[in-house]
């Protein structure tokens, strides 16, 4: 009967969106007066047992193969839906990662648990979790109830406190075999597109472009915003559909949701499927040289002016304050 | 090949939504063929034009207003559709939908080499329901893919786009994909081909017509329930300063500097 986290690692690193689910992980097991314990697939990776017992976890299963070196969904998920089965957990976590999206849903149906994605909330009621969710792309706030005896939920990224607690663990090795491996699905390569910048999903701020910016070369000015900030690039599907950026830069509702801190929108209008990425952002900053673009209507600050002068001034000011 | 493609009607990516107390207001919402399913069929349909595959089935949950999505995957070039519509199923979650949408695949043969759906449904925007089917079938899976390649009778190679980078996975087939925006372009269908599809063939099946039981299925049969809906705190305009390029700037980096502080 205790809270569960499935922690990810990638390259042997726990990811930002672990360790913002362990550390909600912790203040909810603590609400529910339950054991706050983790779980840690891959290989090599009982060795990150004792950095997970810093968010507070008192005891860390290690599903450590040799063979679950590259990420297979069919057998990350059946390795931890049999230790599921066997110690029961009331609730489970897992960061909202596209691979722990793929993870949690998959568990969920091998171990009959209700599952609530993309959370960014939760209560106790009766000693069960309520899970506070966007759904119709950030139009609606639901709250989710659940009648199973297993809770899961993701994490929405960037929304919950990183919090360190300290603590050493109880590592318990799982064993795994080979034979447990699944043919049916290998991961042949990992291309990494690593930009130096952070992940949009991750992002504390963000400096996103759109068609206002006229021609894809026009994007080192937000780029050069963006380092000076220490912020994500994002774009607009104008932009991308234009060529300027590839698909991974979109955010809205057919590319990325995402909350930063900050969101700088430059020469983006704000359509309403632009806004279903971003606007549960905590404050947004809008670029634009029309006073009636509907980004203005929820923006914190909107700029009306024309950004070809406005971004390189600003950047001109961030660089004497910094310096 | 033979292919499913799952459809769910969805309401308008333009849709603002309203609240009847805390339920949702769905009158007056046009509803659509899911954006993300799009891709699913367009995919779909590209492989039968190379011929790859030789039958492909539009599936969907839904009430009756799910015809009108299938008669779009219809018209971009599906072959026929399935509709599984019961007042039983309101209320019911992503397992209990992805279980409902695996008794079709039996119903129609089980002998699917490919399974296609949307990356996510814009109006749960769970991203759940795809994996689901594939823990249930045992089956290998590529969720947001971005480029795909099929060898009928025994592999796909997905590219799935991923934080940082991209993954290439080999998957053998059957196999579950879900289609991201970068996957292809859909088409628009031609007139001649929204027609011809009024002509195809439309299944509608009942729970009763899949050997469901009412209490597998809808609220009863569902482990998560939606206890509400709120809408989202109101974001009012805040400043809007207009002038001189200096003077907003100016303005502008005290409000980073003061207000959000992050400089
Ligand atoms: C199914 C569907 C899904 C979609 N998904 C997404 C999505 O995921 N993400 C997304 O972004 N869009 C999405 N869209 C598209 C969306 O509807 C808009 O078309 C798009 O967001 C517009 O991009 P934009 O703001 O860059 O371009 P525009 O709407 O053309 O806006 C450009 C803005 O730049 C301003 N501008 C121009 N020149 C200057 C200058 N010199 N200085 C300052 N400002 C200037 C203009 O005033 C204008 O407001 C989707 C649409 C559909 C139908
Ligand atoms: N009721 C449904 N009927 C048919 N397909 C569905 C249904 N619900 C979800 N899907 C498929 O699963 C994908 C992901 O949906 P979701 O998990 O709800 O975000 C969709 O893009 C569809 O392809």
């Amino acid at each position: 009967m205790s809270l569960w986290v499935i922690a990810e690692q990638r390259n042997g690193k726990l990811r930002k969106a672990s360790l913002e689910a362990l550390s909600e992980g912790n203040r909810v097991a603590s609400k529910l007066g339950v054991p706050f314990e983790a779980v840690i697939v891959g290989s090599g990776v009982k060795d990150l047992a004792a950095e997970i017992g810093k968010y507070g976890a008192k005891k860390v299963y290690a599903i450590d193969s040799a063979d679950l070196a590259s990420y297979n969904p069919i057998a990350y998920s059946r390795a931890i839906a049999d230790l599921v089965k066997e110690h029961s957990p009331k609730v489970i976590f897992v960061g909202n990662t596209l691979n722990g999206r793929e993870i949690a849903a998959r568990v969920a149906a091998k171990v009959g648990a209700g599952l609530a994605s993309d959370c960014i909330a939760f209560d106790v009621d009766g000693g069960k979790l309520v899970a506070t969710r966007p759904a119709i792309s950030g139009k609606v706030i639901t709250k989710i109830g659940f009648s199973s005896e297993i809770q899961m939920a993701t994490l929405r990224s960037n929304v919950f406190n990183v919090e360190e607690v300290g603590g050493t663990p109880e590592v318990v090795e799982v064993p795994f075999s080979a034979a447990d491996v699944d043919s049916k699905q290998t991961m042949k390569e990992f291309v990494s597109k690593e930009t130096g910048r952070p992940e949009l999903t991750e992002a504390a701020i963000i400096v996103s472009g759109g068609r206002g910016l006229k021609e894809g070369e026009n994007f080192k000015l937000v780029e050069e915003l963006a380092d000076l900030l220490g912020a994500a690039v994002g774009a607009s599907r104008a932009a991308v559909d234009a060529g300027w950026k590839p698909q991974s830069f979109q955010v809205g509702q057919t590319g990325k949701t995402v909350s930063p801190n900050l969101y700088v929108a430059v020469g983006i209008s704000g359509a309403i499927q632009h806004l279903a990425g971003m606007s549960s952002s905590k404050y947004i900053v809008a670029i634009n040289k029309d006073p009636d673009a509907p980004i203005f209507n929820i923006a914190d600050f909107g700029a009306v002016g024309d950004l070809f002068k406005i971004v390189p001034l600003l950047t001109e000011e961030l660089k004497k304050a910094t310096t | 090949m033979k292919i499913a493609v799952f459809c769910k009607s969805v309401p308008d990516t333009e849709t603002k939504v309203r609240l009847k107390g805390d339920r949702l207001d769905t009158s007056g919402i046009k509803y659509i063929l899911n954006p993300y399913d799009e891709f699913a069929v367009e995919e779909a349909v590209r492989m039968k034009e190379a011929k790859k595959a030789e039958e492909i089935v539009a599936i969907s949950m839904g009430p009756a207003r799910a015809q009108e999505a299938l008669r779009n995957a219809l018209a971009i070039g599906a072959d026929r559709a399935v509709l599984v519509t019961d007042d039983a199923l309101d209320g019911s979650d992503t397992l209990a939908t992805a279980k409902v949408l695996v008794k079709v695949l039996e119903k129609e043969g089980g002998d699917f080499d490919l399974l296609l759906f949307g990356q996510r449904a814009i109006d749960g925007d769970t991203w759940q329901v795809p994996s689901q089917v594939a823990a249930l079938l045992d089956l290998p899976q590529a969720t947001c893919t971005v480029a795909l390649e099929v060898e009928p009778g025994s592999k796909a190679v997905a590219t799935r786009l991923v934080e940082g980078g991209e993954e290439i996975h080999e998957l053998t087939l059957p196999a579950v994909i879900t289609c991201s925006k970068g996957l292809n372009e859909p088409r628009y269908p031609s007139l001649p081909n929204i027609m011809k599809a009024k002509k195809k063939p439309l299944t509608t099946y009942s729970l009763g017509d899949l050997g469901i039981d009412a209490s597998e299925v809808g609220k009863n049969g569902s482990r998560t329930e939606v206890l509400s809906y709120e809408l989202p705190p109101a974001r009012g305009g805040g400043k809007k300063v207009e002038g001189e390029p200096e003077e907003v700037v100016a303005e502008l980096v005290k409000f980073l500097k003061e207000e959000i502080k992050v400089i």
